[in-house]
């Protein structure tokens, strides 16, 4: 089988404009909330006031006489809708406790926000305006919201299970080496950082719309996801709904970045309740109330040890966290903490001398799963910081500790401590570039004069240096964490007979332009204008096998789906055009959308003029089926493995406490670029969510357990005046593991940048002895910090 | 009550709850999507429309105090399938992602320059501080809209 290489002529790596974009500027795209439903009911839902509370009777006689309601429902009325209860889909122990989770809960709420009661009515107003007719009696109980509380089972969240604990997990790497590194070793650091829960906040709230089809027990759901494969077969499951019969539909959605990955109880109420009644029933969340029923990011107390050498070099790296799971494990809750589990010794070279430890925990607060990262910006967060910390106790910059430490460029591919085999990186490469465009040698100097000077307005930089694991995943790899699915991604690619191509992938595009980036490798494959391509997904009844978008796994798998299938196309149309020019196979190059036979260039025949023969099928060769279309399923070899260096530049106010970022400079290496582009814009926005958590957000709830920061008001997702211009170079490394080169982009500006953050700011003081500082750095945090610092300096 | 308002150049009556919000009275009476919702503090801007030329968060009014008025929302902006030229110069620049805070967007930032047609980088983002947007990084909404400014927006 050949595989065309992609013409140096063509529009990979070059800044197409997006094909997505008109109908978002103009207001033609429909999100989920926008699509007209006639005769659709609304679903509102009574949320738990209280963390944590035994319910007893609930009484919705009230709500069934105001105005619109057709229906109300306790959690104990709805109990028999239920096949199964909400998926988990990734036991990360077979021990792994996993405590009956149901859309509305019948006896106990576990958080502020956990559902108690639903009302169906004839609008969303009339809906929620209902809640208030139902009388729910609580016997409250006391909350379960510091993790060390958790850990000792003070009060228990799931009574049935008997702990808090949901599994402790163990990645163990040369066992009593670890310790004897320890004990040899000519310096350690033993640092705690604090992962604060983040709130996702996508600005497309959650909504949903379950249509039951006329005629038959079809079922289509229309809804914000980025899931809609595996929400169907989830949907299917837990409803004991026949999976042929369910559609899932994604229209266009508002971002996700893991919010949306996930099977929310509002997506399976709607169904229920709409296969009850036989009528649609929809959903859309208040921005207040998603902040409390959307799952949040991160939640992790982390200890980090290192053991060095005299140079600095690293010799072990010994790490325990307590992860919070909130109040229930939703689909991947478990397994965030341990997508960071390999990556906990970053870019630098260990040796075989690494013990890593979860144990998870239930609190009575809104579940956590995936936020942009999962897993690897907290996992960054620690040795980036614990690396800082290493280099302040030995006296020496930051940069040259962890010059002395990266994998080498001619190391690669690397097989690391823990088995996994790092494809291509230059992490001097990167660092150096970072560094020089961020003129550190300047800033230093700058940073020494000002403080000679006593200058209150001090200049700090800080560096981070990462890996990613992304490109999720090899199956095989898959299954030995016990994830409860595959890492494949499909692609069919259709030349239709005027010659347009046709392409459904099985990646759920939500604002990353797939659809612009897989016809440009269409296009180079097979010699198209990138507009006579059409990119087709998110509909499980035109696309009905994916494995959807997360993880910055599309193109590094679904992309390369595609042009494998384009290969495939090619292949065939060489046994069409060889039959018809007469000409032997290899006779034949395929340039210019056209077969030719080489030394002849008028013996020629255009794909579209193969396409056409293809669908008459008045003479094909033999074996040949009619027809120019090829399907793909590409189970990746590896993960894809960005990688990159951060440099930022802060001025720190003594006086206020204000961080000002100067500079942020972002070196980023994900390979090949399809498209430069769009390329930027998932660095822009991955490291402004990374600069929000070391700066701004934090989900704070308070000691009864009620989210404070439940509103766009208090919960502070920056503005663009709040955060700098991004300076984004990158660095190309092109990967070996697939044919394009590629790897994924989506996530690698947000795992490099809060610790890039919080070590400028940490430099900043490091003249008053300030070691750490926790996330985000409000004004009020730095501020004290440097008052405690001044007071204990003499 | 009744209201009577003129939305892109189309005039349109209904009876209307005096609790309605704006925002709510054009998406689902009026039938325009493309403003959209995004909170519900005022803070996110997504619902950004113009009132008789001036940018308004549309869910921070009610439909009852806009009789009377003339309203454009992000449908209005396009011309005989022409693009205007801010939502070209944020196509150009790669300004959005996901596309849910575009609209909002797009219509503060034409509002921004009529009032100041040749704005410092940091007068955009002053300027668009009331629009939030999760996916860009605001990196290349400010591109735009310099850019727009650049082409002579508002010409």
């Amino acid at each position: 089988m050949s595989t065309a290489t992609v013409e140096a002529t063509g529009v990979v790596g070059t800044r197409v404009l997006r094909k997505e974009d008109p109908a978002l500027l103009t207001g033609e795209a429909r999100y989920t909330d926008d699509l007209v439903i006639p005769g659709a009911l609304h679903l509102a839902v009574l949320r738990s006031p209280y963390a944590h509370a035994r319910i007893g009777r609930v009484d919705v006689s009230a709500a069934l006489g105001m105005p619109g309601v057709v229906a109300a429902y306790s959690g104990a009325d709805l109990q028999d809708l239920w096949g199964a209860p909400m998926p988990c889909a990734w036991p990360v122990t077979p021990d792994m406790k996993n405590p009956p989770h149901y859309p509305i809960t019948p006896d106990k709420a576990r958080y502020v926000g956990d559902g108690v009661a639903v009302v169906l009515a004839t609008s969303d107003a009339e809906a929620r305006d209902a809640l208030e007719g139902i009388e729910v009696d609580y016997e409250p109980l006391p909350p379960v919201i510091d993790l060390e509380d958790a850990l000792a089972d003070r009060v228990l969240v799931h009574d049935d299970i008997g702990t808090n604990t949901s599994y402790v997990w163990n990645l163990d790497i040369g066992g009593e080496a670890v310790d004897q590194a320890f004990a040899d070793a000519a310096h350690t650091v033993k640092e705690r950082y604090i992962q604060q829960r983040l709130i996702p906040m996508a600005m497309e709230p959650r909504a949903c719309a379950a249509v039951p089809q006329p005629y038959g027990g079809d079922m289509t759901l229309y809804s914000a996801t980025q899931i809609p494969h595996i929400l169907k077969i989830m949907a299917a499951l837990t409803l004991g709904i026949p999976e042929h019969n369910m559609r899932v539909v994604a229209p266009s959605v508002g971002g996700g970045f893991g919010s949306k990955l996930n099977v929310y109880a509002e997506e399976l109420l709607c169904i229920a309740l709409a296969r009850k009644h036989g009528t649609p029933v929809r959903w859309v969340e208040e921005r207040t109330e998603g902040a409390q029923a959307t799952i949040q990011g991160r939640g992790q107390i982390q200890d980090i040890e290192l053991a060095a050498d005299a140079d600095g070099k690293l010799t072990a790296v010994r790490v325990h966290l307590v992860a919070d799971m909130g109040a229930y494990l939703q689909l991947v809750t478990p397994g965030i903490p341990l997508l960071g589990a390999f990556l906990y010794a970053g870019v630098y070279d260990l040796p075989q001398a690494y013990s890593f430890t979860c144990q998870s925990v239930f609190t009575t607060m809104t579940p956590t799963d995936a936020y942009r990262g999962a897993g690897r910006p907290e996992a960054t967060y620690a040795i980036e910081r614990a690396m800082d910390a290493l280099a302040a106790k030995m006296g020496i910059d930051p940069l040259e500790l962890r010059k002395r430490n990266y994998v080498g460029a001619d190391q690669f591919p690397y097989t690391a401590m823990t088995g996994l085999v790092y494809d291509s990186a230059n992490h001097l490469g990167a660092a150096e570039k970072a560094t020089e465009l961020a003129d550190y040698a300047g800033v230093r100097a700058e940073q020494q004069r000002r403080r000679a000077a006593g200058d209150t307005k001090r200049l700090g930089i800080g560096i981070s240096s990462y890996f990613e694991m992304c490109g999720l995943a090899p199956s095989r790899v898959l299954a030995s964490l016990n994830y409860g699915a595959g890492g494949w991604e499909t692609a069919t690619v259709r030349v239709l007979p005027t010659h347009k191509i046709q392409v459904v992938t099985g990646s759920t595009p939500h604002g990353q332009g797939h659809e612009t980036s897989w016809s440009m490798i269409v296009a180079d494959k097979l010699g198209v204008p990138v507009e006579d391509v059409d990119v087709l997904h998110s509909d499980t009844a035109i696309s009905p096998t994916g494995l959807d978008t997360y993880g910055s796994r599309s193109l590094a798998v679904g992309g390369i789906a595609v042009a494998m299938a384009c290969d495939r196309i090619l292949d065939k149309a060489r046994q069409i055009a060889a039959h018809h020019l007469e000409a032997a196979h290899d006779d034949l190059e395929f340039a210019g959308g056209q077969f030719a036979v080489k030394g002849t260039p008028d013996k020629a025949l255009p794909l579209a003029a193969v396409a056409f023969q293809a669908f008459t099928a008045h003479n094909l060769p033999e074996g040949v089926e009619p027809n120019l279309e090829a399907s793909v399923t590409y189970d990746p070899p590896n993960f894809s493995w960005p990688f990159g260096t951060h440099v930022c530049v802060v001025e720190v106010d003594e006086e206020t406490g204000a961080v000002d970022v100067l500079k942020y400079v972002a070196v980023d290496d994900c390979g090949n670029q399809i498209n430069p582009l769009i390329v930027e814009g998932q660095v822009h926005g991955g490291v402004v969510q990374g600069l929000a958590q070391a700066l701004f957000e934090e989900a704070i709830y308070d000691a009864d357990g009620t989210l404070r920061t439940s509103s766009l008001a208090d919960y502070l997702v920056p503005a663009a005046s709040d955060v700098p211009p991004i300076t984004a170079d990158p660095t190309v490394t092109p990967s070996p593991t697939n044919q394009l080169g590629v790897k994924g982009i989506g996530e690698a500006g947000t795992i490099g940048a809060a610790p890039a953050v919080i070590n400028a700011i940490v430099d900043a003081l490091s003249d008053l002895g300030v070691t750490d500082i926790a996330m985000p750095a409000s004004p009020q945090r730095v501020w004290e910090t440097i008052q405690a610092a001044k007071g204990g300096s003499k | 009550m009744r209201i009577s308002v003129t939305v892109n150049g189309k005039t349109y009556e209904h009876d209307v709850e005096p609790r309605t919000l704006l925002v709510h009275y054009i998406r689902e009476t009026v039938g325009l999507t493309g403003t959209n919702i995004g909170c519900d503090t005022s803070s996110c801007g997504a619902c950004t429309l113009h009132i008789n030329g001036e940018s308004v968060k549309s869910c921070t009014m009610l439909a009852v105090q806009a009789d009377g008025t003339d309203i454009l929302t992000i449908e209005g902006l396009a011309r005989d399938g022409q693009l205007h030229p801010m939502q070209e110069a944020f196509r150009q620049n790669h300004g959005l992602q996901c596309g849910y805070c575009t609209p909002g967007m797009v219509m503060a930032a034409v509002s921004l320059l009529k009032e100041n047609p040749h704005p410092t980088e940091a007068e955009v983002r002053e300027g668009l501080e009331g629009n939030l947007c999760r996916c860009t990084g605001y990196h290349n909404i400010v591109k735009s809209v310099l850019a727009a400014a650049d082409a002579g927006v508002p010409a």
